[in-house]
């Protein structure tokens, strides 16, 4: 039985690295992705800092104002939150899929399906990186053309605790590329345990 | 059938084509002097590092989906062109992600942190750009429906052809 052209590099993976290897790399890198978007999800949503500025001076008593910045005062931020807690749940749901759900599996459906839902959560987790890290850079530097200050110096715990929760998306954004390399890789090894070549899934365009 | 598929394949990508490259001509095109009080200053997209990447995103978009364009139909760099439209999907994705979120606080301010909205001293500048936003939010769409139809005819995902 001859190989095509597109199969043998796949093949010579599949060889290499085993069925139970692959999967429990899979898992491992899950658990992995999992932790850093839960982590990225939890300090931007707790991420809070108040503090008292003094604005004027009458007399001699000081006339304070009480600012408090929270993450949902940015609408990128809130969408940095749900991007990230959409991915993580969606990395705890194929944990427990692939640990328990080995009897569902409906007429082979199981594998492109979570390698469409692995991109499309890559997508989603690197538009919500992306954006906050663009509102951060803001933040941090102001823009002098459109008059805004930067506001980082008066609120450092805040920003210190915001550039956390993106380097932890950035990390999961980056777990998540290889995962759903993963994923697409065992959808093409799939035929590889079994004994006909002839129905491969690599069809030219007609 | 096949013919069909071929055009149809073709004209949207012509259209994502297109959509890519007039996003970056809008937005590059948007400046806007203003008065305000006593100083003028200009608005214009570099001043924002954000709509500096979503311009040079749809200009590497555009050139990739112009080269396209001319590939042979049947040749192997098909499945290369599956791998493209993955990463540029991903990168027009968070393009427009992080220009609309400077966009909005360009649009509406930010009270707690002391900035104020700037559209209403640069309109023509704002919507200007708020087109060029438009614009590429429909190239994204596109790039998305292509990137599933080439995934669905290049590799065969669902096993659908028993071939």
């Amino acid at each position: 039985m001859a190989l095509q052209s597109g199969e043998k590099l796949p093949m010579f993976i599949g060889h290499v690295w085993s069925k139970q290897k692959r999967r429990w790399t899979l898992l491992g890198l899950r658990l992995l992705a999992f932790l850093a978007a839960a982590a990225a999800t939890l300090v931007m949503v707790l991420n809070k800092q108040t503090k008292t500025f003094v604005v004027a001076t009458i007399g001699t008593t000081p006339v304070n104002l009480t600012l408090t910045a929270k993450f949902h005062h940015t609408p990128a931020f809130v969408f940095f939150a749900i991007a990230n807690g959409l991915v993580s749940i969606h990395n705890l749901v194929m944990i427990m899929v692939d640990l328990l759900g080995s009897k569902f599996d409906y007429k082979g459906f199981q594998l492109p399906m979570i390698a469409s839902l692995d991109m499309l959560n890559l997508a989603l987790v690197s538009g919500g990186a992306n954006a906050a890290a663009f509102m951060a850079e803001l933040g941090k530097n102001g823009n002098s053309h459109a008059r805004w200050d930067k506001i980082c110096d008066k609120f450092g715990a805040y920003c210190d605790r915001g550039a956390g929760a993106l380097i932890a998306s950035f990390l999961a954004l980056a777990l998540m590329l290889v995962i759903s390399f993963l994923s697409i890789l065992n959808l093409k090894l799939v035929n590889s345990s079994s004994h006909n070549s002839h129905n491969n899934i690599i069809a030219l365009p007609n | 059938m096949a013919e069909t598929k071929r055009i149809f394949t073709f004209l949207l990508r012509f259209i994502a084509f297109c959509t890519t490259l007039s996003a970056v001509i809008i937005m590059v095109s948007s400046r806007q002097r203003a008065t305000v009080l006593v100083f003028s200053f200009e608005a214009k997209y570099s001043d924002t590092p954000a709509f500096k990447y979503f311009v040079i995103v749809n200009a590497i978009v555009s050139i990739y989906g112009f080269l396209v364009l001319f590939l042979p139909s049947k040749s192997l760099l098909w499945r290369l062109v599956v791998a493209l439209d993955a990463v540029f999907t991903i990168l027009l994705t968070s393009s427009i992600s992080a220009a609309l979120a400077i966009a909005y606080v360009g649009e509406k301010g930010n009270p707690i942190a002391g900035w104020l909205p700037i559209c209403d001293q640069v309109t023509k500048y704002c919507n200007q750009v708020k087109g060029a936003l438009i614009v590429g939010f429909i190239s994204v769409v596109l790039y998305m429906l292509l990137f599933l139809y080439s995934l669905h005819t290049v590799l065969n995902p669902l096993l659908l052809d028993k071939s």
